[in-house]
């Protein structure tokens, strides 16, 4: 396990190190932010949807019975900007990308692609790992966005069916209940859980050893070490955006 | 192609006294060899001998535990990245499977280290892409993706990336390994035809003796980590050594071997 810590932060020094030298690999950053972001789209709008109308759903009873029903959307609102929406859905697509990345340069690695590189003295650090992790942390606040609005969406509909509420009075008492404290932090911090994400995967995939098994392990690791960091990086987040956004 | 001068040969690669071990064991102990401009080397042993390994020190993967190697008297052993990628161009590497990059397609493999390395127009990488490929007979794979070429073909491929940046040396892992005799004959040929055409240095690390006898004109044998034979190829048959001999008869078309066998089997089944 200290190996592991130890490995990734010596991993990370180098990618801090090889994002400001050359080759700058923009074809393959745009691919890579291409592959992140456009192709979880799916899976995030399906999350968020479900998230903010499940919260709905389970919030309304309890408001109901304090005589609170009219802080539903506000609730749900400071509730998914602020906390659901950044570390569900980092989680979620941490899933499906550290995975990924993790089998595809683990692949890549035991296949002898990568020493390939090395020999083609074509940097294959710069061009598989600064790529990958810059797209990670490039598409990840921009789907936390496109989720934000999605999980509103989600629970607009059920204040619709349910209580038959008015898309503008969702909308102005939503608009009324959130300030940037509660967007904006929430957003900015999952440009570290999308390096989080993009460099456990790079890490576990660039160092696999051990054959097609290595490739198993380093993806499985990939997902566990990422959703781990995510969670308890959200725990610095969460206190540092309580500290400079004064937010109560 | 740089210019060869014809009246003196050039040292290209020196190995100096090179021992690697991973824990307790030593793969090689104070290995040395020198490759001359336009010379073949076959690095010959059994699997597990340390032939890969010494590719690998060669060409910079794996640092040496002690020991040194120079590229045209520039160390590669101590090389800074910048140092070792300026060397490396001039080196080609054909891995045991090819190694060929799957999200591109063949083309595009040749074409990612001509972009990386030269500032030629893309009529003339384009050129150069196709004639690298013609060589290797795959002018018609350009637009195919790896997985869908054969194990053959792969390695084809992965020799014209090799010889694309046309290099002063090409370092082959088991070029034949996993093929089959007639395909495997094929791709001896064909170095020994790239090494004709483009009077390239080689180094050949395999097991395959008919390989070996076909393409080089020197080879080296190993054995346990350290060097049991080392001269010209057809002295192979000629010195006589424990280990080589038991290489040597391993490979040859002889049924009294599979005879003596099967008695053995017998006469211990027989005892139980």
């Amino acid at each position: 396990m200290l190996e592991k810590i130890g490995g990734l932060a010596i991993f990370s020094g180098r990618f801090f190190k090889a994002v400001f030298q050359p080759p700058y690999e923009t074809k393959e950053l745009i691919k890579q932010t291409y592959e992140v972001g456009v192709r979880s789209v799916g899976l995030v709008a399906i999350v968020a949807i479900v998230i903010g109308a499940v919260l709905t759903m389970q919030s309304r009873p309890t408001m109901i019975k304090f005589g609170a029903e009219a802080f539903i959307p506000g609730m749900v609102a400071v509730s998914v900007l602020r906390e659901l929406s950044p570390v569900l859905i980092s989680v979620i697509v941490a899933g499906r990308v550290a995975a990924g990345i993790g089998a595809e340069l683990g692949s890549m690695r035991v296949t002898e692609q990568i020493d390939a590189m090395e020999v083609a003295a074509l940097n294959p650090f710069n061009y598989l790992v600064v790529t990958r992790v810059l797209a990670c942390m490039i598409a990840l606040p921009l789907l936390t966005v496109y989720a934000d609005f999605l999980a509103l969406f989600g629970s607009y509909i059920v204040q619709s069916v349910e209580a038959g509420m008015s898309g503008s009075l969702f909308y102005n008492t939503v608009m009324r209940s959130i300030e940037f404290a509660d967007f904006g932090p929430g957003v900015i911090k999952t440009i570290f859980f999308g390096f989080i994400m993009g460099i456990v995967g790079c890490y576990e995939g660039y160092t696999s050893e051990g054959g097609t098994e290595g490739v198993g392990r380093s993806a499985t690791d990939a997902v566990v070490v990422s959703s781990l960091l995510i969670i308890i990086a959200d725990v610095l987040a969460v206190k540092l955006t309580v500290f400079f956004f004064d937010v109560n | 192609m740089p210019e060869k001068n014809s009246t003196s040969v050039k040292n290209l690669i020196e190995v100096s006294n090179v021992s690697k071990a991973f824990g307790d064991n030593h793969v090689l102990q104070g290995i040395s060899l020198s490759i001359n401009e336009g010379a073949t080397v076959t690095v010959l042993g059994k699997s597990g001998a340390g032939k890969s390994v010494l590719l690998k020190i060669i060409v910079g993967l794996m640092e040496p535990d002690e020991g040194e190697v120079t590229y045209e008297g520039k160390t590669i052993t101590r090389a800074t990245d910048k140092e070792l990628n300026e060397i490396r161009t001039n080196m080609g590497f054909l891995f045991q499977g090819g190694a060929l990059f799957d999200s591109m397609t063949v083309g595009e493999n040749l074409n990612k280290i001509l972009q990386a390395h030269t500032d030629l127009s893309f009529e003339e990488r384009e050129k150069r892409i196709r004639h690298s490929l013609q060589l290797v007979s795959l002018e018609d794979k350009l637009d195919e993706m790896p997985s869908s070429l054969s194990g053959g073909q792969k390695k084809r491929a992965g020799l014209a990336r090799s010889i694309v940046l046309q290099p002063k040396l090409i370092l082959y892992d088991e070029p034949t390994t996993g093929l089959d005799p007639i395909t495997a004959g094929s791709i001896a040929e064909l170095i020994l035809t790239l090494q004709t055409e483009l009077k390239v240095a080689s180094i050949v690390v395999t097991h395959d003796l008919p390989t070996a006898f076909t393409i080089s004109d020197e080879a080296i044998v190993l054995e346990g980590g350290k060097k049991i034979y080392d001269g010209p190829v057809e002295g192979l048959s000629t010195t006589h050594h424990d280990h080589l001999d038991e290489f040597l008869n391993a490979a040859k078309l002889d049924r009294s071997r599979r005879e003596n066998i099967i008695n053995k089997a017998n006469q211990s089944h027989h005892l139980k």
